[in-house]
């Protein structure tokens, strides 16, 4: 009977052909095609499949038809990364790649040799370990600071208040920095005040990292404790209680019991995180590239968005794109491989 | 004795008061508790100060502005003169409307794309089922590019026109994912009785799946309607004309290149409306809808985050 209250445990979904039907399952009327019953799959004839889940195929339809159009046709369109594609032949971008003429690797080689890639590659990577570094740490000190508050209302609106800036937009998020922190920002405002000089923490390029650090920090670390929180709500009172009775004060339970409970989640989402690691703050360095230049600025993405949107020099910032897209393709599988090494679930399953 | 062991260790007292503390453990020393308290409200501050400024700025005179050399943060004759100027016609009010046009009609489209896909996808032996689940699983590997995309949006004709700004990030695929989840963990029984009945899949879908993940539905609309909201990249790219851009788009013109609003110029220049005031006003429009809706889904958070690993 526990087989059929439990009909899609992983188990049973993984290897529907090996799993015999529970003897007292027979519950569906015989004759019409039972769903659900794993035991008697692949003993349908293909036409009686489809006759069943017609209409489940038909649900799938538009979103398999959006990711088609829009995430798998686009590779195509990673020719142009071949091409001195000349986006002046025509509206229609297909006409354009048709009559542009093919280059081979013409456009990395200018790759190689630039070395504003360069830079944009080094900015990339300096941000992603700054943030791997300060900003990795903070959801989880939070979280076990708000899972040691234990009056419920507090803890309510703690996190109400700490998740808030996820939702908000990029413009918002630099819009708010720039009042606290821009030249004519309240800490400005009060410094003149008592004759000091302003601030110019907003356009200066040495500390834009730390920078866009900060407002990471502020807009996402509150939200990435709800991960850990949840992990720290899975683990059994029983537990703490059978330490203390070991003799195990606060701290050695934080040790023995809370952080072992956290390290699954962390290893996780450390090896995703490497995974994305050349894709880095994109929207947020957009929208100030302006105010520090691109030397401070440039990371991989803006320097595709650079060349080709504003340059329109498409051929060269689709080599540079499809580079970062190979690259960042290897990584995220060698991080899901990572992860399952570890014995963990990745993203997807082994 | 038992009585004592037998008091809540889960701790789901309501309310601002502490639950009691299971017998085991050490009461609390002042110090820690202190610290705890001093770090938990300077990190909420970190949230609500800058939030605080840009309110009461945007709802100060003038004059109060002046005399606090900018920024304000202790309201005084509060107006609602910025709120009013923005509203009644002009670009800021078209700016919102596209953005809260876009808005709605992204999350309808998205959450109906997703909820079809999401059911169609949570039985593990129906048809194709595993293609048409790696179809999508693949594409949160890769990326085809900016550069492929933006042309295919061009050619696609989509160029300044909303469309472009909903259907190339229509769908979320995590999100899909999230919500199968949902949709597998429902009881079976309760769906195959429907069906016994005589109900269709649409039917299932809409009066049992449905009313059963109302929560997640809840996150997930939420997901999405923000994402809309917050969106601004695309309208650059896409629409070429001034008057389409929503309003994070205008708010980078305000804040970020300090231009005065188109059609504002007057009621700044007469002086009874200062451009700081305006500028934060814009910003509250941009964070108000988000801050008012997201702490009514905040419980159910949890629900959008974890189960996104794959079952099948």
């Amino acid at each position: 009977m526990s087989h059929s209250t439990v009909p899609r445990s992983k188990a049973e979904a993984t290897k529907p052909v090996e799993e015999p039907a529970a003897p007292g399952d027979a519950a569906g009327p015989p004759d019409a095609p039972p769903r659900g019953k794993q035991g008697k799959r692949g003993k349908l004839s293909l036409r009686l499949r489809y006759r069943r889940d017609r209409v489940l195929l038909l649900m799938t339809l538009p979103a398999v038809a959006l990711v088609l159009v829009f995430h798998y046709l686009p590779i195509l369109g990673n020719v142009v990364a071949f091409q001195d594609y000349d986006p002046y032949i025509s509206d229609n971008g297909v006409v354009s790649i048709l009559n542009s003429p093919l280059v081979g690797l013409e456009n990395f080689q200018r790759i190689m040799e630039d070395s504003a890639f360069w830079n944009a590659l080094k900015n990339t990577l300096v941000l992603f370990f700054l943030q791997l570094v300060l900003f990795f740490p903070i959801p989880v000190l939070l979280a076990l600071l708000i899972n040691s508050v234990i009056r419920p209302r507090v803890r309510a609106v703690a996190q109400a208040i700490l998740y808030l800036p996820h939702f908000f937009s990029w413009v918002l998020v630099i819009a708010v920095f720039q009042q606290l922190f821009g030249g004519a920002g309240i800490f400005s405002q009060l410094l003149r005040q008592n004759g000091h000089d302003g601030l110019e923490v907003m356009t200066n390029p040495d500390t834009f990292m730390f920078l866009l650090t900060a407002q990471s920090v502020w807009k996402d670390a509150g939200w990435g404790i709800i991960v850990f929180l949840a992990a720290l709500a899975s683990v059994s009172p029983d537990l703490y209680e059978a330490a203390a009775m070991d003799g195990a004060g606060r701290r050695r339970r934080m040790w023995h019991v809370t952080l072992p409970a956290l390290r699954p989640v962390i290893a996780l989402l450390l090896v995703l995180r490497v995974g994305d690691a050349l894709t880095v703050g994109f929207e947020q360095i957009l929208l100030q590239r302006d105010a520090v230049g691109p030397g401070a600025s440039e990371v991989l993405d803006t320097f595709v968005w650079w060349n080709g949107v504003r340059n329109q020099d498409f051929g060269y910032a689709a080599a540079a794109g499809l580079i970062k897209g190979v690259v960042s393709l290897g990584l995220v599988l060698a991080a899901n491989k990572v992860a399952h090494l570890m014995g963990e679930q990745g993203v997807y399953k082994k | 004795m038992t009585a004592v062991i037998d008091e809540p260790t889960t701790r789901k007292v309501r309310g601002w008061a502490a639950p009691p503390r299971p017998v085991w453990e050490e009461a609390p020393t002042r110090a820690g508790l202190a610290g705890k308290g001093i770090v938990l409200v300077l990190a909420c501050l970190a949230v609500v100060f800058p939030l605080w400024i840009v309110i009461v700025t945007s709802l100060s005179t003038r004059r109060t502005i002046d005399e606090a050399g900018g920024l304000v943060m202790v309201p005084k004759d509060i107006t609602f003169i910025a709120y009013q100027e923005l509203l009644s016609g002009g670009q800021v009010t078209r700016a919102a409307l596209v953005s809260i046009g876009v808005t709605l009609a992204g999350t309808l489209f998205s959450m109906t794309v997703s909820v079809l896909c999401a059911y169609g996808l949570s039985r593990t032996d129906s048809l194709g089922h595993r293609w048409i689940l790696m179809t999508l699983l693949a594409t949160m590997f890769f990326s085809a590019g900016l550069i492929p995309t933006y042309l295919l949006v061009q050619t696609l004709g989509l160029t300044d026109s909303y469309l472009a700004l909903i259907l190339p990030s229509a769908i979320s695929v995590f999100n899909i994912l999230v919500l199968r989840g949902f949709f597998m963990n429902i009881s079976q029984e309760l769906v195959d009785s429907a069906r016994i009945d005589g109900a269709g899949d649409f039917r299932i879908l809409w009066q049992i799946v449905m009313p059963l993940s109302r929560a997640v539905i809840a996150v997930i609309t939420l997901f999405y309607a923000v994402g809309y909201w917050s969106a601004w990249f695309n309208a650059s790219l896409y629409l070429n004309d001034q008057n389409m851009l929503p309003l994070q788009n205008v708010m980078i013109q305000l804040v970020q290149k300090q231009e005065a609003p188109v059609g504002l110029g007057q009621a700044i220049r007469t002086g009874q409306l200062s451009g700081l005031a305006v500028q934060m006003a814009v910003m509250v429009m941009a964070l108000l809808p988000v801050a008012v809706l997201s702490p009514f889904v905040q419980k159910h958070f949890k629900k959008g985050m974890l189960t996104g690993a794959v079952k099948g």
